[in-house]
């Protein structure tokens, strides 16, 4: 009995001790040591997460990872992209299996306390809207009384659209479905007149249609979708690292630094104060973080700047063609502000 | 009056059946035509499949091999028509086959899929005589030659050409030596002395050690400390059985192999590949997937459930009490919980139980997990065989004086899993299909793979052409389990029917 107890002691100790060796090595530390970041992604989201045909990952999130790859370990594509689903994303990072999660993940209060994680920042502003068919005639959501509506269920969608119709004394009838593949099938087979979801997804939805004008999306935004990457709480200098990385994206292009003008803005010290600290050429910002001083150069020479990764993924020119909107920095009447590089 | 009779004395020659009752006109008069209410049938039925194959056909048959996106494909086809974007599959076949196992295009990597379709031909020839009586030694060794001769030609260089040009040698020569002398002949020359080559089976019982090494990679040295922990095993039992008897001998034997594996095999292989470093460019789990992955996980779940399911069935029937309730236990238990259940648990759950910093691979994580519930199942179809064996078999056993094991293997087993066939090879098809919810938990299989195919700006909200490619490869797997299955029973029929 006693020898039972005593072993059951030593290995609730080993385990105990192991976490604690486990908890006491940071976060950049063991990145450091294993040479890849492993940064969850979705299993395949358009414009924000898509594995080519060799198996390359692109996308919006990941120029987050790679960003922080590079600024962290000097090597963009030093990545191991854990694809999560929905269900997994959570754990996955709550469990260490991923050190970050940048997979369109909306940051809400519960998230944020209640499950222990850390939003570092938001790198798309997104919000549900409303895709009809032209035929219909709808210029406003608020015309859409009777409508039949598409919506993916277990979602927040699901509970905005309620919300939305609730509050305008208006009645809907809504058609179930599981997946976004799914739900184009539907609508365009007519199983319902209105589909919602994210904006950026029905833009999306919309550039593969056969005839993408003969759809519109209607003006209104019902909900609020600030998508971020994520950390799990307890290790704040991770935290910090990944934040600035954000931050230094968002700088980068609102103080005018690309990827093809960096290699001379970064060489020296130039007229610039602030662009001088984010580059390292003065200051010692890039030791604070932990990291050295040019962090944030390759951070940013990884796949060029905020406006430069939202230009080539989901940009106007692609596909896609989402419109800064929320997303232009606030210079320019958008939400994006990066606190300062001081 | 003598010369009358009222019965023909003489047969009458034998005439030609009447020409409708003959030939296609033959059969369609008495197959499709046979009534009234069948003609109209049998129209109806025509013209129903007419208007499918009139839908399909065309959808199926577009020239879209070559294109680039689906709009390209929509360019291809013109507007208005609806016709199959092939250009998907050209694109992504590779992908949906390998998953993002290393193809040479990621920086210092070099292309190394040749190693699955190694590991998947080298599984055919290992289960070939375990599966098959038609096949004769001779020919299983050219099967074995040939493969391993035509990877030294693929992997090149000096030695792999010269390696190769060998082995595809000797399978020659042996291939030409079995060609030429019939079944008679060489079962003369056997009996006249002659040498046998060795029983195909040793590769059988060595390929579960290399094939975990040709996908996985890594240091050669460790399957051979994993294989070598039998072998002490097997020799500790022969010498322990001899001087302690022979229970003490087996769990002594355990004993020694689980010490081997656990705290020296490590040892051993870090030590010989030191001296002679021999390996495989190590590849993770994570870049399995596609059929890779299924097949993986499929091939396992089969290999492993069977056994396991025979030992539950057993345990179940058993008269000991612990035993049974603990086989019992286990069988209700996976058996009432979803396969999902248990791969949430195996994803997510483990992770959460374990120290932090802990890596336990997920796909071992869900290869445990599938088998587990393949087991309980198998264990449930065996029970079944075993239960439909009428009392006299158990009791003809017994009164031949042989024990329980001798018994199981030698009257019970055979009889008992040659009933359960059916059922057996049902609980295959059904978990390798079942393969496909490890897409639930973010494991990119073909199912999942779909998903961030159309993921690709180019190719979103293309979902037959994807579906109906998987649908094929799943069913080319699924139909030869099922004809396999039936071709067994054949075999194995040994009532005069």
């Amino acid at each position: 009995m006693k020898k039972t107890a005593f072993l059951g002691a030593l290995t609730v100790a080993s385990i105990a001790a192991s976490a604690a060796v486990a908890q006491d090595v940071s976060t950049v530390d063991q990145i450091k040591e294993r040479g890849k970041l492993n940064c969850g992604v979705t299993t395949g989201l358009v414009g924000f997460a898509a594995p080519d045909a060799n198996g390359t990952w692109n996308g919006f999130d990941v120029g987050v990872c790679r960003a922080v790859a590079a600024a962290v370990l000097g090597d963009a594509n030093a990545v191991e992209f854990v694809p999560t689903t929905g269900k997994t994303r959570f754990t996955a990072l709550a469990s260490g299996e991923i050190d970050m999660l940048a997979r369109n993940t909306t940051w809400t209060f519960s998230r944020d306390v209640d499950l222990k994680f850390e939003f570092v920042g938001v790198n798309y502003y997104d919000g549900q809207g409303f895709m009809v068919s032209k035929d219909l005639g709808a210029s406003s959501a608020k015309e859409l009384d009777g409508a039949t509506v598409c919506i993916q269920t277990g979602t927040t969608t699901e509970l905005n659209l309620a919300d939305f119709f609730r509050a305008n004394d208006m009645s809907y009838e809504p058609v179930p479905i599981e997946t976004n593949a799914e739900a184009q099938q539907q609508y365009l087979a007519g199983a319902c007149d209105v589909y919602t979801t994210d904006a950026s997804g029905l833009a999306a939805t919309r550039a593969t249609f056969e005839d993408p004008a003969g759809h519109v999306l209607l003006p209104e935004i019902i909900s609020k979708e600030p998508l971020g990457p994520l950390v799990r709480h307890g290790d704040n200098n991770w935290g910090d690292v990944v934040r600035w990385t954000l931050n230094a994206l968002v700088s980068a292009e609102e103080l005018g630094v690309t990827s093809a003008n960096i290699g001379e803005l970064g060489a020296s010290a130039g007229d610039n104060p602030e662009i001088n600290r984010l580059l390292g050429t003065e200051g010692n910002l890039g030791e604070m973080l932990g990291l050295d001083a040019e962090w944030a150069k390759r951070a940013i020479m990884a796949g060029g700047n905020y406006g430069e990764l939202f230009a080539k993924n989901i940009g106007e020119d692609t596909p896609i063609a989402l419109a800064r909107g929320l997303n232009a920095q606030w210079t320019e009447g958008g939400l994006l502000y990066s606190p300062p590089f001081r | 009056m003598s010369d009358m009779s009222y019965v023909r004395s003489e047969m009458l020659p034998e005439r030609a059946p009447p020409a409708s009752s003959v030939g296609f006109v033959g059969w369609m008069r008495q197959n499709l035509f046979n009534g009234i209410v069948n003609s109209i049938l049998t129209i109806v039925s025509l013209v129903l499949i007419a208007m499918v194959a009139m839908a399909i056909v065309p959808w199926i048959f577009s020239p879209t091999w070559n294109g680039t996106s689906q709009n390209d494909c929509r360019e291809i086809i013109g507007a208005g028509h609806h016709a199959a974007c092939w250009g998907v599959i050209n694109d992504r076949w590779e992908q949906l086959l390998f998953g993002f196992y290393p193809n040479g295009t990621e920086g210092d990597t070099t292309d190394q899929r040749w190693r699955p379709i190694v590991a998947f031909a080298l599984l055919f020839v290992a289960v070939t005589p375990v599966l098959f009586s038609m096949i004769s030694r001779r020919m299983n060794w050219v099967l074995l030659l040939a493969v391993l001769g035509l990877t030294g030609l693929y992997l090149g260089g000096a030695a792999g050409m010269i390696l190769g040009l060998a082995l595809l040698a000797g399978a020659a020569f042996v291939g030409f030596k079995a060609l030429s002398t019939d079944k008679d002949a060489r079962a003369a020359e056997i009996e006249a002395g002659a040498k046998r080559l060795p029983n195909p089976l040793i590769f059988s019982a060595i390929f579960p050690f290399i094939a975990p090494w040709l996908l996985w990679g890594g240091s050669i040295w460790l399957p051979v400390g994993a294989a070598l922990g039998f072998v002490i095993g097997y020799f500790a039992y022969s010498i322990l059985s001899k001087i302690v008897g022979s229970l003490a001998g087996i769990i002594l034997a355990v004993v020694a192999s689980i010490v081997w594996w656990l705290f020296l095999t490590g040892g051993f292989a870090s030590l010989m590949d030191a001296i002679l470093p021999i390996g495989l460019e190590p590849v993770e789990s994570r870049k399995f997937g596609g059929f890779m992955l299924s097949i993986t996980i499929g091939v396992v779940a089969i290999a492993c459930s069977l056994p396991i399911g025979i030992v539950l069935a057993l345990g179940r029937q058993s008269d000991l009490m612990i035993v049974k309730a603990l086989c019992v236990g286990f069988i209700e238990f996976i058996r009432g919980v979803p396969l999902i259940t248990l791969l949430f648990v195996a994803s997510t759950l483990l992770n959460i139980f374990m120290p932090p910093g802990t890596n336990f691979d997920i796909i071992l994580r869900v290869l445990i997990m599938v088998t587990l519930f393949a087991s309980a199942y198998m264990a449930e179809v065996i029970r079944g065989g075993l239960a439909a064996l009428p009392r006299g078999q158990y009791e003809a056993a017994d009164a031949l004086g042989l024990d329980y094991w001798k018994a199981q293997r030698l009257i019970i087993m055979p009889q008992a899993l040659k009933i359960s066939i059916p059922g057996i090879v049902s609980t295959f098809i059904g978990v390798f299909k079942d393969t496909v919810l490890v897409s639930i938990i973010g494991l990119l299989d073909p199912l999942g793979l779909s998903n961030a195919i159309r993921a690709d700006q180019a190719w979103n909200g293309l979902v037959w052409e994807l579906y109906g490619f998987i649908a094929l490869l799943f069913f080319v797997f699924c139909f030869s389990m099922s004809r396999y299955s039936m071709y067994l029973e054949r075999r194995l029929r040994t009532d005069h029917r």
